[in-house]
């Protein structure tokens, strides 16, 4: 039976769908006929930037994905990696950018709702969400309203469904202000036995909706949104974004993995960026069968939805599953149970192609090679942009004063203290946390068998932009040192990779830098990539975001009694300074404050030399010869050290050694540095004693410079977000 | 000593609240629909977002069907510890006084925060250290405290305020800084910071502990 | 038939969802205005308006903390 052929002007709904006429040329082409309205939905939403990846599927192949460690790599719904004892963690980051920009409650809550379905579609139970924001000035009205609701939703869904937010990151620079990014990242812990894929299987078997009804939340939103630029019309595109329902999400989730355990199901997969139209085909292709799907068995939310409506609907909380016959009554009792709605909404059939019936009716009828394969990839045109990018930040420190500086560094957005965000999130529930925010560099949770894994996330965007190479290298090595710094190794890194738009060559040309160094820091680091998720386009008409790679790795640890912390432990402890130590001012937070232009490029990294670094301070923490370790990052080295204080309400004494331009040396950075303290012997065997932990006050002698501060003076200026909020 | 610790649809800190228990006795999930106490000693009702807090929090897990029994356990003085969303289920449940209402920054608050002992001599605080405050992680959007002027007073001359948070420790504007009440019988006992996240070393303070072990204290004496 | 409720906080009871309004108003240029209480709607289809009170009295409002008002039904 052909699909019944239906007049239409198709070219130009292709094009006002977002496809390219060369796209819809092929597609045509390969079907050997035109498509009817609602294939050509179906082809205008898996066509997309957003589901296919057509313009980075052939960077992201040169990534490294493969170890001793990896249980599951990309291309699944997460991957995983083995932390011993039959033990896997399943993790992945994604980005729900475009929606947040839109709407950022509800963007930012569905962000976390697909991030967490992604993991427990692989039968892994979430037991911690991350996320990683970034955001216009935080002097933007806008940008503090996008703040306020991003992460209000963030925790709205995060703490009802149960899973801890154990860390994150939040920047504020100009290149966001109209395009923000929301990425989530979630991890989660499940018996490699019990890992799931999403490929279909067993003609005869039945496809099964769960979870909540369709509406029509998010029509077109993986094209209409993630796929295109924000311009001005963007109010117009208000109705397409979802909203979530954590309680929802809550059940669904039991109720998976209770089916998950009870061997109940044959595959899995949640529905996200365009609905049922991109999991279905993508379960079948996966597992070179066919599936039949009949929309008028899906449970609706709403009356008279359109055939189309059906199929690219991004109604939240719902998952697809194939059931073997036999099994569909276990099934239907569980999400019973559980108190999920269940329908039996089709069949896999060994066609290789989905077929779309509203009830007897053939709707559509596309073979999967060319609906899920078929989408051209192409090649990037990269070539740095001629002229700078960025527009150089305002200044806002005018004071050449060391002390004035430090204040104004603790005070500035970037910096200061997140306490006012993290406050808005539970990081204790599952009662695995070991260390919340603040308490260190990286998360720490405990895991069943006695061990424990870290987890953090970053990037510093606008070092990437300076030189989205060696940006992206030190992205990477920032994570690992924040694993490193609780005495973590990385098992696995998932990524989020946010650009602008990788037609126009200067994006493609920061894309193609920053994959390739991503790949050359892996290989080095030895740490494969599970899996990521990509958003381009982020651009609007003042110019493109800063490029963004956000790092997430997940790391183990051996015994969670020694996990690490950042803050000192006692006064009259040694402070010490390990690792090379060459700091750079261009391209640093107080080059921001300064108002300088970003520089042409960044110094040259020796990761071999960092990762020895990293490793000593990883087997110090884990051996407990050392009280704390703070990696040395944003601000420099003054502001590490304010941080090691505030973190305990102690002060230091340090005195910095000659030879170098004081502000280079307290302000500047670069990575490879870490701030120690502990027993004098201990400190010195591993880097150099600078100073020593005192109760009160701040205190850092240079050349030429003192800087003596009360604890009470650090913590105003330190509070800065408390206003933002 | 078993605790039974019950679940409803969005319940979030059952786990944390059995491992607690499992600290100082056995612990078994209670289903919401089931109609069994399944002859438990004392019923603890968890933290979490029962029903999505829908409608008002513990507005709807109040009518499940496990709470009938424990109406009537609690009625013939069975022992009951409502963990904050346990506490606003206890309190549309008319087994304790007055309500939570939302925190008056309107935000979602976590914070550890210091709890003065007021009254030292219930079931669920005699084994506790005397005069030492306890340090516990509160984590809610609906944790004020409210009732009527004279109930206020009532139930400070009753004796029926249990916990206060410490002077500038309050998170959420409730009435009097009351952190816990109990019952006029004494066997109902509701709070709003989260005891069960404050009894493992490895992630938190060990204060909580005390709460359960005095209640396992308070029974072990009567039972048989 | 269709009914609607008011469900809305009593008064004397601190309203910090109203105030937040009041200010956000304020903060945008409307003056004069005071006394915001935001409260809920429950909208239904009732075959019996008269269990309505009961409806409210039992599980739509907490008596306690808040007031409702039937307005149509």
């Amino acid at each position: 039976m052909s699909a019944p052929a239906q007049p239409l002007d198709g070219f130009q709904r292709a094009l006002d769908l977002g496809l390219s006429a060369d796209e819809y040329a092929r597609i045509v082409e390969l079907l050997t006929r035109e498509p009817n309205a609602v294939e050509l939905a179906m082809f205008s939403l898996l066509w997309s930037e957003h589901c296919s990846y057509k313009h980075s599927k052939l960077l992201l192949k040169t990534l490294p994905s493969d170890g001793p460690r990896l249980v599951m790599g990309p291309g699944e719904n997460a991957g995983a990696v083995d932390v011993g004892d039959g033990w896997a963690i399943a993790f992945k980051v994604e980005s729900h950018n475009h929606p947040s920009a839109v709407e950022p409650f509800q963007g930012a809550a569905t962000g976390v709702g697909g991030i967490l379905r992604d993991i427990f579609a692989v039968g892994a139970r979430p037991i911690a969400i991350l996320d990683s924001l970034r955001f216009g000035e935080a002097t933007s009205e806008r940008s503090r309203y996008l703040l306020q609701r991003a992460v209000a939703g963030i925790g709205h869904y995060g703490n009802s469904i149960g899973v801890p937010t154990v860390g994150g990151e939040v920047y504020f620079e100009a290149p966001y202000e109209q395009n923000c990014l929301i990425n989530a990242m979630c991890v989660g812990l499940v018996r490699t036995d019990d890992l799931i894929r999403s490929a279909a299987a067993g003609p005869g078997n039945l496809l099964v909706l769960f979870g909540a009804s369709t509406g029509r939340d998010g029509i077109g939103g993986a094209s209409v949104l993630a796929s295109a630029e924000l311009g001005e019309a963007d109010a117009s595109k208000r109705p397409s974004v979802q909203v979530g329902d954590p309680f929802e999400e809550k059940k669904l989730m039991e109720c998976s993995l209770e089916l998950l355990r009870r061997r109940t199901l044959v595959a899995l997969q949640d529905l996200g960026a365009a609905g049922l139209t991109s999991a279905v085909p993508e379960m079948a292709s996966k597992g070179n069968v066919g599936i039949d799907i009949d929309i008028s068995r899906v449970p609706l939310r709403e009356a008279d939805m359109e055939p189309f409506e059906i199929m690219v609907s991004e109604s939240q909380e719902r998952m697809a599953g194939v059931v073997e016959p036999s099994r569909l009554n276990q099934l239907l009792e569980t999400c019973a149970h559980w108190e999920v709605e269940a329908a039996v909404i089709g069949e896999v059939t060994n066609t290789n192609r989905i077929r779309v019936f509203n009830g007897p009716e053939l709707l559509g009828d596309l073979p999967l090679d060319v609906l899920v394969d078929g989408c051209p990839l192409y090649e990037l045109n990269p070539a740095p942009a001629p002229n700078p990018l960025y527009p150089p930040p305002n200044a806002t420190l005018e004071s050449k004063d060391a002390t004035a500086t430090l204040l104004h560094l603790l005070a500035s957005s970037n910096i200061a203290d997140r306490r006012y965000l993290h406050e808005q999130y539970d990081p204790v529930v599952g009662s695995r946390t070991i260390r919340r925010p603040g308490c260190a560099d990286a998360a720490v949770l405990t895991l069943p068998n006695g061990t424990a894994i870290a987890i953090a996330i970053d990037c510093n965007g606008r070092r990437v932009a300076a030189d989205p190479y060696r940006g992206t290298i030190e992205a990477v090595l920032e994570c690992a040192a924040n694993l490193a710094c609780v005495g973590a190794q990385p098992l696995g890194l998932t990524n989020c990779l946010n650009f602008g738009n990788p037609e126009k060559p200067h994006i493609a040309w920061q894309l193609t830098e920053s994959i390739r160094a991503l790949g050359d820091a892996c290989r080095a680091l030895e740490i494969p990539v599970v899996g990521g998720n990509v958003s381009l386009y982020n651009e609007g008409p003042d110019g493109p975001i800063y490029p963004t790679p956000v790092i997430g790795l997940v790391g183990e640890l051996p015994d969670p009694t020694r996990a690490g912390r950042l803050g000192w432990a006692q006064p009259g402890d040694a402070i010490g300074l390990v690792g090379d130590f060459a700091p750079h001012l261009p391209a640093s937070e107080l080059a921001k404050l300064r108002g300088e232009p970003l520089p042409d490029s960044l110094p040259e990294v020796d990761i071999a030399k960092v990762q020895a670094t990293q490793l000593a301070i990883r087997d110090a923490v884990r051996s407990a010869t050392i009280s704390s370790a703070h990696d040395i990052a944003e601000g420099g080295l003054a502001t590490a050290l304010a941080e090691c204080c505030l973190a305990v309400d102690l002060g230091c004494e340090v005195t910095l050694e000659e030879g170098t331009e004081p502000t280079e040396l307290l302000f500047g950075e670069a990575p490879g540095r870490f701030l120690i303290s502990g027993p004098e012997t201990a400190v010195a065997a591993l880097g150099q004693v600078i100073g020593h932990v005192t109760p009160t006050a701040l205190q850092i002698n240079s050349a030429d410079t003192q800087i003596d501060v009360p604890l009470a003076r650090l913590r105003e200026a330190h509070a800065s977000l408390a206003t933002l909020f | 000593m078993k605790f039974g610790v019950i679940v409803f649809p969005g319940t979030c800190d059952d786990i944390d609240a059995q491992l607690a228990c499992a600290r100082v006795g056995d612990a078994i999930p209670l289903w919401h629909a089931d109609h069994d106490l399944q002859s438990v000693d004392a019923v603890v009702i968890p933290g979490g977002f029962s029903y999505g807090d829908y409608l008002r929090a513990g507005a709807i897990a109040r009518f499940a069907p496990i709470m009938t029994e424990v109406i009537e356990f609690a009625g013939a003085g069975g022992h009951v510890m409502g963990i904050c969303n346990g506490f606003q289920i206890c309190c549309e449940a008319g087994l304790l006084p007055g309500a939570l209402l939302t925190n008056d920054n309107l935000r979602f608050v976590f914070r550890q925060v210091s709890l003065d002992v007021i009254n030292p001599d219930t079931a669920f605080t005699r084994s506790l250290e005397r005069g030492r405050p306890l340090s516990i992680p509160v984590k809610h959007t609906t944790g004020r405290f409210y009732a009527p002027e004279s109930d206020l007073d009532r139930l400070e001359q009753n004796g029926q305020v249990v916990l206060r948070y410490a002077p500038s420790q309050n998170p959420n504007g409730s009435l009097r800084d009351i952190a816990g009440v109990i019952n006029e019988q004494g066997n109902v006992f509701g709070l709003m910071p989260h005891p069960e996240h404050a009894v493992d070393p490895l992630t938190g303070s060990t204060d909580g502990l005390g709460l359960f072990a005095s209640l396992r204290d308070s029974l072990s004496g009567s039972l048989v | 038939m269709h009914a609607r409720v008011l469900v809305r906080p009593k008064a004397g009871i601190l309203d910090p969802q109203g105030a937040a309004a009041e200010r956000a108003l304020s903060q945008l240029g409307f003056a004069g205005v005071s006394e915001v209480r935001i409260g809920r709607l429950v909208e239904l289809e009732v075959e019996d308006p008269a269990k309505l009170s009961e409806m409210c009295e039992r599980l739509l409002a907490n008596p306690l903390i808040e007031d409702y008002e039937i307005v149509d039904g």
